[in-house]
């Protein structure tokens, strides 16, 4: 069985997020780093398979952008994944979630053909767009059942079922491999890479796709076709910071009581 | 005048006032039509709620075939649907199944998407605010029909007379659809207090509270506010994750925002950066969460806060 796990190369969110001219996502002048969520996504992969031990199972790291992506990849390889894909082409910059999403189902495919993708798994958003989307996009383009928002992941035999709490419930959903799973950040603490990790993570297989190894043509996917366009992009002005009183003697609850009546809230 | 399909937001018939916001919004664009999936014997009683904010009509989807599994069944659902309506656009309120929903329709119908947008102008421009509220973009989609997620408190919902004339829509959902099953649900336990993503006040609690919420609770009512928690809370076991506010839990947008013990770290700020008034109770001085307060008290929300609810009640007599 082999898992492709789906990791994304974001802006680092303690950094100074910004857009380039263009209105699209600076990528390459703010440090980047594995997406904090997808990070949940690799240990649940891992754990996947730790947990189903005497099995023959794989883990593929994949990721879509630019050279210095790569990184995403690598970090995943060092905390256990056994190879990685990286895809990238200067054409792909600027996709929307529709030329994202057949990127990667095209990546997806090419990789089940090699190796297999049993599971196809996914945090369960990206810090920079916190879209949530592309899994379930993911899933329509390969045909595949989605089952999203994991908490608790639990699987036998090519039976998966997850835990999750959805609006005004908790749910236990089931579905039979293959599948498309997303998992939140409740699903358990990320591992570090151990020393050992980053050392072996340098002799595991690493290949780098382009467009052309996927079979799409840079008229498919990038800014130029993107479905949405982005108009304007605009820095919020900053809060000014407003009173900050120091409670003394229970001065605290008058003052922010007064506060809130003046505003009308009481 | 077009169309323009609105996803009705509900629990069980109940009919949620984000759907309401959506109508005011759908106004702006064509004519409103509400799409409600559920039990074909509300759809009346439903029909008599849209309308009031002009709804047209008001599709009437059976759910039997669609509700005991996750997304795919609705996309399909909402596929036909706009094969036979063509609609100017389709709206959705946020929420993360109808985000999947519109992402399957998305690729489904060949449009573009646009998630979480806060606002739409009459001339399809969404207004979003991103990278944890420190942009704002404006985006519109420009291919296809124009699928937006709308996140609540977007619209201040306006009354205007529809025809409401039901129509009940025979959907098809095909076997594959039917991959991923609920196989049991828990609905939470109500808590009487205003649902976190739609309250107009806020009053969260974070690490500060020390897993004590009764400050925090108290003066939440006092104020007729829904509780939040910051992920430290959650993590710690002291509040379920479905009262989370920040980048991996609701992202909330209220009048006002009191948040007590929470530092605010850039993943609670992404939650509720946009909101109109902020207030932070800590004892730390040098908490950032200070730097976005129109006001802030240094001080211990254990005493603090019961207090500021003895005073509150006093004021309200």
């Amino acid at each position: 069985m082999n898992i492709v796990v789906c990791v994304k190369y974001v802006p680092d969110a303690t950094a100074d997020r910004k857009f380039e001219d263009d209105n699209t996502v600076d990528r390459v002048g703010v440090d980047g780093l594995l997406s904090e969520l997808d990070e949940y996504a690799v240990e649940q992969a891992l754990q996947f398979r730790e947990k189903r031990e005497g099995e023959e199972i794989t883990v593929t790291a994949l990721t879509v952008g630019p050279e210095k992506a790569v990184d995403a990849v690598r970090k995943a390889l060092q905390m256990g994944a056994d190879s990685g894909v990286h895809v990238v082409d200067d054409a792909i910059a600027g996709s929307d979630y529709l030329g994202t999403s057949l990127v990667l189902a095209k990546a997806v495919e090419k990789i089940k053909a090699d190796a297999g993708a049993d599971l196809v798994m996914c945090g369960m958003a990206s810090t920079d767009a916190s879209g949530s989307v592309v899994p379930a996009m993911l899933a329509e383009r390969l045909g595949l059942p989605q089952v999203t928002l994991a908490s608790v992941v639990e699987s036998q035999g090519d039976q998966v079922r997850i835990k999750r709490d959805n609006e005004g419930s908790t749910e236990v959903i089931g579905a039979t491999l293959p599948i498309v799973l997303s998992v939140t950040d409740q699903s358990g603490e990320a591992r570090y890479p151990s020393f050992k990790g980053i050392m072996a993570a340098k002799k595991k297989p690493l290949e780098t796709w382009s467009l052309t190894d996927l079979g799409l043509d840079a008229e498919q996917v990038g800014l130029s076709v993107a479905y949405t366009q982005v108009e304007d992009t605009e820095a919020r002005p900053p809060r000014t910071a407003g009173e900050v009183v120091t409670d003394e003697d229970g001065s605290g609850a008058g003052a922010l009581v007064e506060f809130l009546a003046s505003k009308k809230f009481i | 005048m077009s169309e323009v399909l609105v996803v009705v937001d509900h629990a069980d018939g109940e009919v949620k006032k984000p759907t309401y916001e959506l109508l005011t919004i759908a106004k702006r664009l064509g004519e409103p039509s509400a799409v409600f999936f559920g039990s074909p014997e509300q759809g009346d009683a439903v029909a008599e709620k849209v309308k009031k904010y002009g709804a047209a009509k008001v599709y009437v989807v059976d759910d039997a075939q669609i509700k005991g599994f996750l997304v795919a069944p609705k996309a399909e659902a909402l596929q036909q649907l706009a094969e036979q309506a063509g609609p100017a656009a389709i709206l959705l309120p946020s929420t993360f199944e109808n985000k999947e929903v519109a992402a399957r329709l998305a690729i489904k119908i060949g449009s573009g998407l646009i998630t979480d947008a806060v606002d739409v102008s009459d001339a399809g421009v969404t207004t979003q605010s991103v990278f944890a509220g420190n942009y704002t973009v404006q985006a519109k989609v420009t291919t296809g029909t124009p699928i937006i997620t709308v996140k609540p408190n977007s619209a201040a919902p306006e009354e205007s007379e529809g025809a409401g004339t039901v129509e009940a829509f025979a959907a098809t959902i095909s076997d594959a659809a039917k991959g991923a099953q609920i196989v049991a649900t828990q609905p939470r336990q109500s808590t009487g207090r205003p649902e976190l993503t739609e309250a107009a006040i806020v009053v969260s609690g974070g690490r500060g509270t020390g897993g004590n919420f009764e400050p925090v609770e108290g003066f939440a009512d006092s104020l007729g506010a829904a509780v939040g928690a910051s992920r430290a809370a959650v993590d710690s076991g002291w509040m379920p994750h479905a009262f989370q506010v920040g980048q991996t839990g609701k992202t909330v947008s209220p009048q006002l925002y009191v948040a007590n013990g929470i530092s605010g770290a850039i993943q609670h700020r992404a939650g509720m950066q946009t909101s109109k008034t902020i207030v932070a109770v800590n004892k730390d001085p040098e908490a950032p969460i200070f730097e976005l307060v129109d006001f802030g008290v240094v001080g211990d929300l254990h005493t603090v806060l019961p207090a500021a609810t003895e005073k509150v009640k006093e004021r309200k007599g």
